[in-house]
């Protein structure tokens, strides 16, 4: 594993948050943005209590985010746990939503790199688009990158063409620099996608860990010419925040990462944010929360 | 999955223009009052659009004379009389006064100036009322100040703006010199006079006593008279070098003090080990804030060679993202540069560089047809003895060097006729204190740049000027004991 130390001054990332957030995003480019938001959503449930009925529920809303306004994308994908992963499948079988699945011990990561293997190999085997790993947060903590890394590369390697995200979980990392070691560590291990954390502990997804993480990712490009993708998830609940985030993004991927193919929101509640927002440019007034089904 | 069909860009978001308000000609500012508009007068021009904003004067000797003798008639009867707690009041309200009328300051600073309304409204109007809120503190605790000593004002005090920061540069100015007990004649630039004339009017409004504040208006004439005035016990100057030169020439043997703040190149030093991003974002603020139009700009990097490719393509990567364009739109980083002549002056620096064929990157931005407008520029791999490493361009053009050691670049960062301010960038402590202490500049920026704060004493070395401005050492400018 050969991983370069990428040094990062908090105070500085900080300020540059600070200027992203001062962007003005008004008319159309707040409509095409709110449009690209709800392009780039990953519908989550991640809950004990989940059931097949509200997975059927959810894949529903997925395809139909608010009938009653045409021309609206789909999100990109709805991501489950593992059990669901054949339902929702066949749920979504004639779209173009993407099944993402959570596996490896989600969201603790704390079991065997043979269980953790078998699950991949089980939500893989069911058909799972998209595989959303957790990396293991104590081996990192306790110095032993090789395990993280060699851990992550296994995963990949039985994801086949399905795309892996790895999720740091960096509210337990602690400082933006073991978040930055983090994301080299994923990358260079086989990530499609770095993921920010599990929705489990917070703080979850910020734009000043989202920042890092794309800056690393952008160190990564200049390399090797390789894009990876980014999935902030986790405390995104509204429309103002999610357009700044894809501020940050174009301002420091470029557009070329402005497509759900690069960039995902993992987030539960966004999409009625965001659907309420569009109705409000289009109708000029805001509607109620009724009106916006809440599967 | 679902692929984009076109780019996704910002749409206009420009700040509103309907609460200003402009007359359409200015007098001067004589003792509480606004004279008529005079006969000989010339215009303030939007330098986005190249129309007139308004019609300003061309103060007379007459007027000088008559400016001075108010001063100096509501120093010897009121200010410097005046208990130090009411003084403090009065500054205390024009800073709430100058929040107030934020917004129309802001606006007005952009349209007459050509900066981002971004800047004007989050940096330069908020600056200026922290600065009158920071002295008004101090106006009735001088003795504290400077202790065993019992310091009194000045007099009347002569001072001369630049265009760069207009309306912060007059309450630079005019913060310490009233906190102390002294009387003001002050001159904005000539393109740059209306936040002045627009704070005039706030200065009647607030009720501050007549002739305590007079502002003339005109061309380098006014100035002049003004420096070489019989009667004013001060001259405090900021702006070029070479004006600085004949005030200090003129000054010689009259008596009167002096502060000159002037020119810069300021050397932004990045090492091996600093944090690169922030590093980068910190040279893009560094030398295009305002269009370069900064004298402590850090105009020179220094890069060390091991990093030089990383940073230069990072570096233009950003450049590519700065919006330029309409200095009203709230999305703008970079707006107009402020005059033709100034936008002159840069150009004949890039093209030359570009003749001599140094390789350069510029922002690939379009920009409006009408107006001043200068791209961010960098130029690599430029000598130290090349002509836009040493001289000040005060334009958003950026002359990169390498280094290898760290005496390399304390050797070559020093090497310059100036010493306003410098940067330096690198994760470690020690370092950073070896370097400080060995740059000759009066302000050294770690691991950030151009933050300013009115605690915080503001100045230079050799051609870059003398004396401190803001902070304790500011207040000196301005007392005798």
């Amino acid at each position: 594993m050969v991983t370069k130390k990428k040094r990062i001054d908090q105070t500085g990332i900080e300020e540059r948050c600070a200027r992203f957030r001062t962007r003005s995003i008004k008319s159309l480019a707040k409509r095409e943005g709110l449009n690209l938001i709800l392009s780039m959503i990953d519908l989550t449930t991640l809950e004990g209590k989940d059931t097949p009925a509200k997975i059927r529920q959810l894949c529903y809303k997925a395809q139909h985010l608010h009938d009653a306004q045409p021309d609206l994308p789909t999100v990109a994908a709805v991501c489950v746990y593992p059990t669901f992963v054949p339902l929702a499948k066949d749920l979504l079988k004639n779209t173009e939503i993407k099944v993402a699945s959570v596996a490896t011990a989600f969201p603790s990561g704390q079991s065997s790199l043979a269980v953790k293997k078998l699950e991949c190999q089980e939500v893989i085997g069911a058909g799972a688009d998209e595989v959303d790993m957790v990396i293991s947060r104590g081996k990192f903590l306790s110095g032993d990158y090789n395990y993280v890394y060699d851990e992550i590369a296994e995963i990949k390697n039985i994801c086949g063409k399905a795309r892996l995200k790895v999720i740091l979980e960096t509210g337990e990392l602690g400082d933006l620099e073991a978040v930055a070691l983090a994301s080299r560590i994923a990358i260079e291990a086989g990530a499609d996608f770095i993921k920010t954390s599990t929705g489990k502990i917070k703080p979850a997804a910020t734009m000043e860990v989202t920042l890092v993480m794309l800056e690393v990712i952008k160190d990564w490009y200049l390399e090797t010419g390789k894009m990876v993708g980014m999935k902030p998830a986790g405390g995104i609940s509204n429309s103002k925040l999610a357009l700044h985030y894809l501020i940050m993004l174009k301002e420091t991927l470029g557009d070329s990462w402005l497509t759900n193919e690069w960039f995902r929101f993992g987030a539960s509640s966004l999409a009625n944010d965001v659907l309420k927002q569009i109705l409000k440019q289009e109708t000029g007034s805001y509607q109620s929360g009724n009106y916006f089904s809440i599967d | 999955m679902a692929k984009k069909d076109k780019l996704w860009t910002l749409s206009p978001a420009p700040e509103s223009q309907d609460h200003i308000q402009i007359r359409d000609a200015y007098g001067v500012f004589i003792s509480g009052n606004f004279t008529k508009p005079g006969k000989d007068r010339f215009y303030s021009i939007n330098p986005a659009t190249e129309k007139k904003l308004s019609s300003i004067t061309q103060a007379s000797q007459k007027q000088i004379d008559s400016a001075v003798k108010a001063a100096r008639k509501a120093y010897n009867s009121t200010w410097s009389k005046m208990a130090a707690t009411e003084r403090a009041k009065y500054l205390f309200r024009i800073a709430r006064m100058i929040q107030e009328r934020a917004r129309e300051f802001a606006v007005i600073e952009s349209l007459d100036g050509g900066k981002p309304i971004r800047e004007s409204r989050d940096i330069d109007v908020p600056l200026a009322a922290a600065h009158f809120f920071y002295h008004a503190g101090w106006a009735d605790k001088l003795k504290y100040a400077f202790p065993t000593k019992d310091p009194k004002p000045i007099g009347v005090v002569g001072q001369i703006i630049p265009w760069n920061f207009p309306l912060l540069m007059a309450a630079w100015k005019l913060a310490p010199a009233l906190a102390c007990g002294n009387t003001v004649v002050l001159k904005p630039a000539e393109t740059t006079s209306l936040t002045a004339l627009k704070l005039a009017e706030l200065l009647q409004d607030a009720e501050l006593p007549e002739g305590v504040v007079n502002i003339v208006t005109g061309d380098g004439q006014v100035g002049e008279a003004i420096v070489s005035h019989p009667d004013i016990d001060k001259i405090a100057f900021t702006g070029s070098t070479e004006v600085g030169k004949l005030i200090r020439k003129s000054t010689a043997g009259t008596g009167k003090r002096l502060t000159l703040e002037l020119g810069g190149k300021a050397a932004n030093i990045i090492f091996d080990d600093a944090s690169i991003d922030q590093a980068v974002e910190g040279i893009v603020n560094g030398i295009y804030f305002n269009q370069g139009h900064v004298c402590c700009a850090g105009s020179r990097l220094f890069v060390q060679e091991n990093v030089a490719k990383e940073v230069i393509k990072k570096l233009e990567q950003r450049i590519e993202t700065l919006i330029v364009g309409d200095p009203l739109d709230k999305n703008t980083d970079v707006g107009a540069i402020n005059s033709k002549s100034q936008l002159g002056t840069i150009r004949e620096y890039v093209d030359g560089a570009k003749k001599e064929g140094l390789e350069f990157f510029e922002s690939s931005s379009k920009l409006p047809s009408k107006g001043y407008w200068c791209k961010p520029t960098l130029f690599k791999d430029v000598a130290q003895s090349s002509r836009i490493s040493r001289e000040e361009i005060f334009g958003p053009v950026l002359a990169v060097q390498t280094f290898r050691t760290i005496n390399e670049v304390i050797d070559k960062a020093n090497n310059t006729p100036y010493g306003l301010s410098a940067g330096v960038w690198t994760d470690k402590g020690s370092k950073i204190f070896n370097l400080t202490s060995q740059m000759k500049a009066g302000v050294v920026w770690a691991n950030t740049f151009n933050k300013f704060d009115p605690t915080s004493p503001f100045g230079g070395y050799k051609e870059s000027g003398f004396g401190r401005e803001g902070g304790l050492h500011g207040l000196s400018a301005y007392i005798k004991f």
